[in-house]
């Protein structure tokens, strides 16, 4: 946990990357879940944010 | 230039256009060759691209192209994004989209295994196998609405000698309970054989002589099969579930043909739902809207999934 917030902090690709997947993952599933409106209702803006910081992050140092 | 042909080309080439061409850098000739596909790119995806962007921020109606086009900012993702109809559409596109995928990961996986083994009549047996894949979506759709007939279908007799119930009790695509599933088994028969194909280009792949070490070490064939099979499958695998997750996010054709996206709106896939907004209400905006959140989520599932993919090539 420590490695994944210094990579963090140093604006390491692997940790960032992770993020940016999480996020799109999370996405997704609360686009698709058929559990509670307000998931559906900000689905896009938690994909949108992830998939621009995933194309942001893949250009950082290993 | 010891090349004969070469230097017949080079003889022919009419001094003008030799002295011209000698004149630029390899560079140069290299930008002249990418050139027409790199403007082909831009003018049919990405201009279309920022052009639906663009109308998406908009009330723009293509019945109507007189009206004044007004900006309404992010008014149109607020609307979707707040549709009851729209998460009920992206939910039966989930539903239609994880099964088919997995059960089309485990039959083509299952099919290809049973393939590469040699035996009597194994190109026949392929060569039935892929058939389906080949017919146009449209003859499927018709094909399997007779047999999903409740009176005269084939379908409903198999399932009443399996099961002892009348054939016409049940209606595959007339109920909203089966409809899903009644899409799910067209889809699956129809595109189990391109995993197949893949699955065996994989399988074909792993040398003969890893399997040899193993037996040396005794490893039995379940071993072999988790420790050698899986792992050496795996990027061909993903790669087959990539395809197919970004051709089943889109499926259209085949749903029309077979459901129409009914009955109400069960087998509403969010591509039907799209069209309906785009070309039936014409409300270009919104849908452009729609267009855009569906290509950010495939955008973004599919960024994650070549990472994945390069990942696993690269151990």
């Amino acid at each position: 946990m420590t490695q994944f917030i210094n990579g963090l902090m140093r604006l390491r690709r692997g940790p960032w990357e992770m993020l940016a997947t999480i996020l799109i993952a999370l996405g997704v599933v609360m686009l698709m879940q058929p559990f509670a409106m307000i998931l559906f209702t900000y689905s896009f803006i938690v994909t949108l944010v992830g998939t621009v910081m995933f194309i942001i992050v893949s250009h950082f140092p290993e | 230039m010891s090349d004969p042909l070469a230097h017949r080309v080079a003889s022919a080439t009419p001094p003008q256009l030799a002295h011209r061409i000698r004149g630029l850098s390899d560079r140069t000739i290299a930008w002249l060759f990418v050139a027409p596909t790199i403007f082909l790119l831009l003018a049919i995806n990405i201009f279309p691209l920022i052009w639906t962007i663009r109308l998406s921020l908009t009330n723009f109606r293509t019945n109507r192209p007189n009206n004044a086009v007004e900006f309404v900012g992010l008014e149109n993702y607020r609307k979707i994004l707040t549709d009851e109809d729209t998460w009920i559409a992206l939910q039966s596109t989930a539903h239609f989209l994880i099964w088919t995928i997995v059960l089309q990961v485990l039959i083509g996986f299952t099919l290809a295994y049973l393939i590469n083994k040699k035996f009597r009549g194994n190109d026949l047996w392929t060569t039935l196998i892929v058939l389906p894949m080949m017919l146009s979506p449209a003859v499927v759709g018709n094909f399997w609405t007779f047999l999903y007939q409740p009176q005269i279908g084939l379908f409903n007799y198999f399932i009443a000698f399996l099961t002892g119930a009348d054939p016409a009790s049940f209606s595959m695509i007339g109920d909203v309970a089966l409809a899903p599933w009644a899409i799910v088994i067209v889809d699956t028969w129809m595109w189990t054989p391109f995993v197949m194909l893949i699955c065996l280009a994989g399988l074909r792949s792993i040398p003969p002589s890893i399997y040899e070490a193993a037996e040396c070490d005794r490893a039995s064939k379940w071993r072999q099969f988790w420790t050698i099979t899986i792992p050496m499958a795996l990027p061909f695998l993903m790669l087959a579930v990539l395809f197919r997750g970004i051709e089943n996010f889109k499926m259209f054709d085949l749903v029309v043909q077979l459901t129409g996206g009914g009955p109400g709106s069960t087998t509403l896939l969010t591509s039907i739902d799209l069209k309906r907004e785009a070309f039936e209400k014409w409300r270009t905006g919104y849908a452009s809207a729609y267009a855009v959140i569906l290509f950010v989520t495939v955008f973004g599932l599919a960024s994650i999934y070549v990472k994945a993919l390069n990942k696993v090539k690269d151990r």
